[in-house]
């Protein structure tokens, strides 16, 4: 277990010994702020709620939580560190927790760091801090969700270059999976069942729900489901590929 | 003797391709085993086994009383490994990364410094420990290599050319530190430089294709091949010939 907070801690200092963690952070503020406040009519909208800051989460998400996942994996391949690595005394599902964790919480600093809009609206009017609060946890495990897939193909490849383009692919398919553009695909030849799988499995419509104010036990499932499940195959992917 | 490593039968194939192939040998303690052999020999594949990076693909190894395969995280415990071409965190610095392996080697938190501080004084890491990984010179980036291995006072050592990149002196060096440790510790490294087998080795072990060709001591071979002039020589005809 010590393994584990001893990885994560370097991992999370690796962040912030390079540049990324800063361009990282000062990009998806003013991103996330930008967006709300040209794109989504903030002020013209007249309502005191974070609706149109949350909506934007995810398609911030799908180009900056590859940026921070892409080197996971990749890099210790590319280093040999790797072998450095599993050669310690920790087994390989601890490292890819560990790694998970590491990004998943820095996410998780990026988050707290837009406090400011939740200040500003309730200075502008008073919202429904339940539903903001709800919102959070869903970007927060959305977050989640997508680390640990672009952990995954981290793993599959040497190349942060190659990770990060098919992360945001992948991810966006797992962000529209719910949505006519990927249904269409399916719709002419697969049968009704597996078309509802499909939608099931889209991420957006799931952060959809939690952002309505209610966190539902099918979401968690689905969230939790989804990292645990990407975790594991994380594992395995390493350990197939760890001396290629 | 306390036999340390034991290789039994180790097979390692990729595909169509025998990297290794069925090699059985022993460590006692207070041995220093020179690896020799070509490269593609097989040597680094072995070593990734015995450390537990690769998985063999048949036979096992049993270091210090324990098999890779049944106890791998307690027979990594035991080793002190430098993998080929020291692979190393080029954003952290020296200090802060031999502080990570120490913490992952489970040293204590208030043993840690003192740990961490006899390393660098026995490596003379002295010079390098505030700079970043990255910036230094091969020489130091294989003694920091050095110096992750050997922190927890392993048992075995397994040292993948451990004097590639150094300079005279710090060969020297080195090999003398070796010497030193072999006392209570078995020794496995793997070289292409013969004259570093007779400088530190007890034992040599010549592999090539995969196959243990040779084992024996330096002076051994130079018995069994009547050769007075070099290592060299009797190295090439074991190579070519067998």
């Amino acid at each position: 277990m010590s393994s584990i907070f001893f990885i994560f801690k370097r991992e999370l200092a690796t962040y912030f010994l390079t540049p990324v963690a800063y361009i990282f952070l000062v990009i998806f503020l003013a991103a996330l702020g930008s967006f709300t406040f040209f794109l989504g009519n903030f002020f013209t909208r007249g309502q005191a709620d974070l609706q149109v800051f949350f909506s934007f989460h995810p398609w911030v998400y799908l180009f900056l939580i590859p940026a921070i996942g892409m080197r996971l994996w990749s890099e210790e391949r590319k280093t040999g560190t790797i072998e450095l690595l599993m050669t310690l005394p920790v087994t390989a599902f601890e490292i890819v927790i560990a790694k998970f964790l590491a990004a998943w919480f820095f996410s998780f600093i990026a988050l707290c760091l837009t406090f400011p809009m939740w200040i500003s609206v309730n200075i502008l009017g008073s919202p429904d801090n339940g539903v903001i609060l709800a919102s959070y946890i869903g970007s927060f495990l959305m977050a989640g969700a997508l680390i640990s897939l672009v952990s995954c193909i981290s793993a599959s490849t040497k190349s942060q270059v190659i990770a990060f383009i098919l992360s945001v692919s992948i991810s966006f398919i797992f962000l529209m999976a719910g949505l006519e553009i990927i249904l269409s695909i399916f719709k002419s030849w697969a049968p009704a069942l597996i078309i509802n799988i499909i939608s099931s499995l889209s991420i957006l419509s799931n952060f959809q729900q939690i952002t309505k104010g209610v966190i539902d036990l099918r979401e968690l499932i689905f969230f939790t489901s989804m990292i645990l499940g990407f975790l594991f195959v994380n594992k395995y992917l390493v350990e197939l590929k760890k001396s290629k | 003797m306390v036999e340390l490593l034991k290789v039994e039968n180790l097979t390692k194939k990729f595909g169509p391709l025998t990297a290794v192939d069925n090699i059985s040998f022993k460590v006692d303690k207070g041995d220093v085993l020179g690896f020799l052999g070509p490269n593609g020999a097989g040597k680094s594949t072995t070593m990734k086994m015995i450390t537990g990076f690769l998985t063999p693909s048949s036979g096992t190894a049993i270091v210090c009383g324990k098999d890779i395969l049944d106890e791998p995280i307690k027979v990594k415990k035991s080793i002190g490994y430098l993998p080929e071409g020291a692979p190393l965190y080029g954003d952290m610095t020296a200090g802060s990364f031999l502080n990570f392996v120490a913490e992952m080697r489970g040293i204590n938190k208030k043993d840690r410094p003192k740990v961490i501080e006899n390393i660098i004084e026995k490596i003379n890491l002295n010079e390098v420990v505030f700079r970043p990984i990255e910036t230094l010179s091969k020489g130091f980036k294989r003694r920091v290599g050095l110096a992750q291995a050997m922190l927890h006072d392993p048992e075995l050592l397994i040292l993948d050319e451990p004097t590639d990149g150094l300079d005279p002196n710090q060969k020297f060096e080195v090999r003398q530190l070796l010497k030193d440790l072999s006392k209570n510790k078995a020794i496995v490294i793997s070289t292409h430089i013969l004259e570093e087998v007779d400088a530190v080795c007890s034992r040599a072990m010549v592999i090539a294709k995969g196959k243990l060709l040779a084992d024996s001591t330096p002076n051994g071979l130079r018995k069994e091949f009547s050769d007075k002039d070099s290592l060299d020589s009797i190295f090439r005809k074991i190579v070519l010939e067998r």
